[in-house]
């Protein structure tokens, strides 16, 4: 899984890397006043605790906790839901005030970082989930493909990314 | 596969501590932006916050402090890697100035 | 599995279609790939030919320019990612887990699926023929060339099948690094393990780290031609597409030739009988190679308007990744250098190989000097470079190792006549088509143009490169007809038919399933020769006395008496990975037929995630299923 990590570094660097070539490419439509810092702070904050979550849905299933590793999954699935619920929402009013993948540069780097980011989200829901229907049945294994420690590096990862991309693209807003 | 740790574990306290602080770190985060008298720092602040929380994550959640050295070495070599070369291809097309 | 005494192990093999439909078998994985690169390079061949032809005379009227790109495009597509990349994998798949005494790799399902993925990624990518046109804007796709031909989807198959192949080899490459780094056999430390599982190593990682930013790049081309996104025109910039490519692409031309590269540094010893000269050298010139391979992908840009900073910068990098190559270079002749020297057909192949890629090399190094490249940029001589290093070294390695490990893969030998048939036509073809190219290149013949002008003096040297690469077409005929051939009349060759010195030839040809009997305990580079071969006094190798493969004296449970052993758990055959695969494939088409495509990529999805969850559920070994 690391390996495949050190592989997604370079997947998201390069789409980080567009979007900074691309922040001023704003043609006729919206840059980026229209990004509601608030907001997604707070979506932010669900998905950073999501990773506490699953730290600790492992850290049960390290110990034999099989009701307490359910918990754990579930909440950080919930957590991810609504993290991803939030950048639906976002996308809809962003779209609303005119900026799409083809407004313009900016519109096309934003979309796809983003989306890409929200996609490996949604994976991981699925996984998640699986693993929670898995421990139901009492066939949640601690090796093989589905795993908790190997789903919660990938979940981790993709919560540290989205440190990045909050920095880079909404916070710094050079 | 990720080998098993070998340092002792983390606690639950210990991560809900880091969770505190990844908190902290991020109220603290948002809230430059709006304090103008920060602008000038604004850059390189808000990248080393963000950097700090990576880190923390990485470290303690991942609990890459913890696992074989091989796979934190690969994962370093893309994680840092990408630096370089996308500074060097954003500076050629004059995107960083 | 309880092996008895006696019993045949070959025999085990499963048989029929089914079985090698849901093999997980890394050998056989491994024939697959090799079998389907050897088909895609003869069509790639064919597409080289019709593309000599046409460029035989001035004006040519043999092609369209419309065919013409399309043959170009889909001729250096399809032998770079069609075949000599896939051929690197399939020497990778089968003797990776054989040179570092393990049964398998650490992910067959998964290796599996990267097989199945590349199949059908290529038979996309090749059906695009009929469906309207293959791609035809260059293997590199350069915007906005690429990104605006919207009313033809033949980029769509670009940027979809290759982003499916660049998929299939990251998994590749995750599993080989796994595996070596995580099942060698005791004893075997990365530095007793043979080169060619080191270079396997360095070119899974160059493809983990820059198959990445092509993918991305591929995803912004599709979203530009079908969602009108703005990544490279409209505001956006080609030249970042540019950046994106030859950040993989540098990388790529090492994954091209590094295998290649490990397997001649294989054959040099044993056909010189004697170590191989440096083999820590070797192995870090490699290293540094990979790592060094990331940071010159500029130097082929160099026309692009980057400015002087850049240009030279990226021209001396370029010059230093020569050492590490040349020290390679220094150390295979050092190999052969006070050997015992046997002309076997695979040692011809190897030194073919050296000759002429130190002349792509040199090619190379007057390439790295900017405004010489100014010059060369887009001529026929950047052509004649890239062959000498690809065909040179990287065909020619490749068929070194076809004729060393026939035996292996068969238990037979290729016949030796028609190979040094095969050898001199190559040879000679090979320097006939592309010698030439220096020349007409400094004489300005301009590259990816469908015809040139009468009156500039061209017409000789074209003509005597189209005779040449006739001649590479007779010496594959003749290849085929020898690996088809000596299948049931070559000699057959037993276990070390060319008294070899790593631990695939311990075991017998071809291998059982399970590999090994008993794992070996490893106590040198080239355990295997030190097995059959003690060092008398003089220093000169002396046989040892009836030395045996596979459950030799040294293993891990000992003698045992009469080959009895344990049971051997193998991973079992599974339909999942080529379900998967199919599903993926079935996505991909719906991407490049959108938007009535929609529906397929739905139903693709729905099927490949049904062979996802049904591959992460089911145990890697059966109950009742023990091989």
């Amino acid at each position: 899984m690391w390996v495949f990590l050190g592989s997604e570094c370079m997947f998201f660097g390069s789409m980080i890397a567009t979007f900074l070539l691309y922040r001023n490419e704003i043609a006729d439509g919206p840059g980026a006043d229209i990004f509601n810092i608030p907001f997604t702070s707070a979506s932010s904050f669900v998905l950073l605790m999501s990773s506490l979550t699953m730290v600790l849905a492992h850290h049960a299933f390290g110990k034999g906790d099989a009701r307490g590793t359910r918990i754990w999954l579930a909440a950080t699935a919930l957590l991810g839901i609504t993290f991803l619920a939030g950048q639906i929402f976002e996308f809809t009013e962003f779209v609303h005030e005119g900026l799409t993948l083809s407004t313009s540069s900016f519109g096309s780097a934003f979309y796809m970082l983003t989306g890409f980011h929200g996609g490996h989200v949604a994976l991981g829901v699925v996984m998640l989930l699986a693993m929670l229907f898995l421990s139901t049945e009492g066939r949640l294994r601690d090796d093989g493909g589905l795993n908790v420690e190997l789903v919660g590096l990938y979940w981790h990862f993709v919560d540290i990314v989205w440190i990045v991309i909050f920095t880079v693209v909404y916070l710094l807003q050079i | 596969m990720a080998q098993a740790a070998t340092r002792a574990h983390p606690t639950p306290a210990t991560y809900w501590g880091v969770a505190a602080f990844l908190a902290a770190v991020t109220a603290l985060e948002v809230s430059v932006p709006y304090i103008s008298a920060l602008d000038p720092v604004k850059v390189p602040l808000l990248l080393v916050l963000g950097a700090v929380k990576f880190i923390a994550v990485v470290s303690f959640f991942m609990h890459l402090r913890y696992d074989k050295k091989l796979y934190r070495n690969l994962f370093l070599f893309g994680a840092i890697g990408v630096f370089p070369l996308f500074i060097v291809v954003l500076l050629s097309m004059h995107a960083l100035t | 599995m309880v092996l008895d005494t006696g019993k045949d192990l070959v025999a085990d093999t499963p048989k029929g279609i089914w079985s090698w439909v849901t093999t997980v078998d890394h050998k056989r994985i491994g024939l697959m790939y090799g079998t389907t690169a050897l088909v895609a390079f003869f069509i790639a061949g064919l597409e080289a030919l019709l593309i000599r032809l046409q460029l035989t005379n001035a004006n040519g009227t043999i092609l369209s320019a419309d065919a013409y790109n399309q043959l170009f495009t889909m001729h250096g597509l399809t032998m770079l990612l069609v075949v000599v990349m896939p051929v690197g994998a399939a020497f990778m798949n089968y003797f990776i887990p054989l040179h570092i005494g393990a049964r398998d790799v650490a992910f067959p399902r998964a290796n599996a699926f990267s097989f199945w993925l590349f199949l059908f990624a290529t038979v996309m990518l090749l059906s695009s023929f009929v469906l309207g046109g293959a791609p035809d804007g260059g293997w590199f796709g350069y915007a906005p060339l690429s990104t605006q031909l919207e009313e033809f989807v033949r980029m769509d198959f670009y940027s979809i099948g290759a982003q499916l192949l660049g998929v299939a080899s990251i998994m590749a490459s995750a599993n080989f690094i796994a595996t070596v780094f995580t099942m060698r056999a005791p004893g075997m430390t990365l530095m007793r393990i043979p080169v060619f599982t080191w270079m396997a190593v360095v070119v899974s990682f160059l493809l983990i780290f820059s198959l990445p930013i092509f993918g991305v790049g591929l995803f912004q081309m599709f979203f530009d031609r079908n969602f009108g996104a703005n990544f490279f025109g409209g505001g956006g910039d080609p030249l970042l597409w540019q950046h994106l490519f030859w950040l993989f692409g540098h990388p790529e031309v090492y994954v091209l030739v590094l295998p290649a590269m490990g397997i001649v540094s294989e054959v040099f010893p044993v056909f010189s009988r004697k170590p191989l000269f440096g083999y820590p050298f070797v192995v870090f010139s490699g290293i540094a190679i990979g790592f060094m391979g990331f940071g010159v992908w500029a130097h082929h840009m160099y026309t692009a308007g980057l400015g002087p900073v850049a240009e030279a910068g990226f021209g001396i990098a370029t010059m230093l990744i020569a050492v590490p190559t040349g020290v390679k270079i220094f150390n295979w002749i050092g190999t052969m250098w006070g050997g015992k020297i046997r002309f076997e057909v695979p040692m011809l192949f190897a030194i073919g190989f050296v000759s002429l890629f130190v002349i792509g090399g040199l090619s190379g190094v007057l390439h790295s000097v900017v405004p010489s490249d100014y010059q060369q940029h887009d001529s026929y001589f950047v052509v004649a470079h890239f062959h000498y290093v690809l065909f040179g070294g990287g065909v020619f390695g490749f068929v070194a190792g076809a004729y060393y490990w026939y035996p292996k893969w068969t238990g037979r030998m290729l016949d030796k006549r028609l190979g040094l048939w095969h050898f001199w036509l190559m040879i000679v073809g090979f320097n006939l088509t592309f010698a030439p190219m220096h020349i007409l290149g400094l004489n300005g013949m301009a590259r990816r143009t469908y015809r040139y002008p009468e009156g500039l003096g061209w017409e000789f040297w074209n003509q005597v490169a189209t005779v040449g690469s006739f001649l590479i077409g007779i010496s594959f005929v003749i290849f085929a007809w020898n690996l088809i051939k000596s299948r049931k009349h070559g000699r057959v060759a037993g276990d070390d038919p060319w008294d070899a010195r790593t631990l695939e030839w311990s075991i017998s040809s071809p291998p059982p399933v399970h590999n090994f009997d008993e794992i070996p305990v490893v106590a040198h580079v080239d355990d295997w020769w030190h097995r059959k071969y003690a060092t008398n006094d003089d220093g000169r190798a002396v046989r040892m006395a009836d030395v045996t493969g596979g459950s030799a004296g040294g293993t891990v449970t000992g003698g045992q008496d009469g080959g009895h052993v344990a049971d051997i758990h193998m991973p079992s055959p599974s339909y999942y990975p080529i379900v998967a695969a199919f599903g993926i494939m079935t996505t991909g088409y719906g991407l490049v037929y959108l938007p009535g495509g929609w529906v397929a990529v739905g139903a693709g999805l729905l099927v490949a995630l049904w062979g996802f969850f049904g591959w992460s559920l089911e145990p890697v070994t059966r109950d009742g299923d023990h091989d």
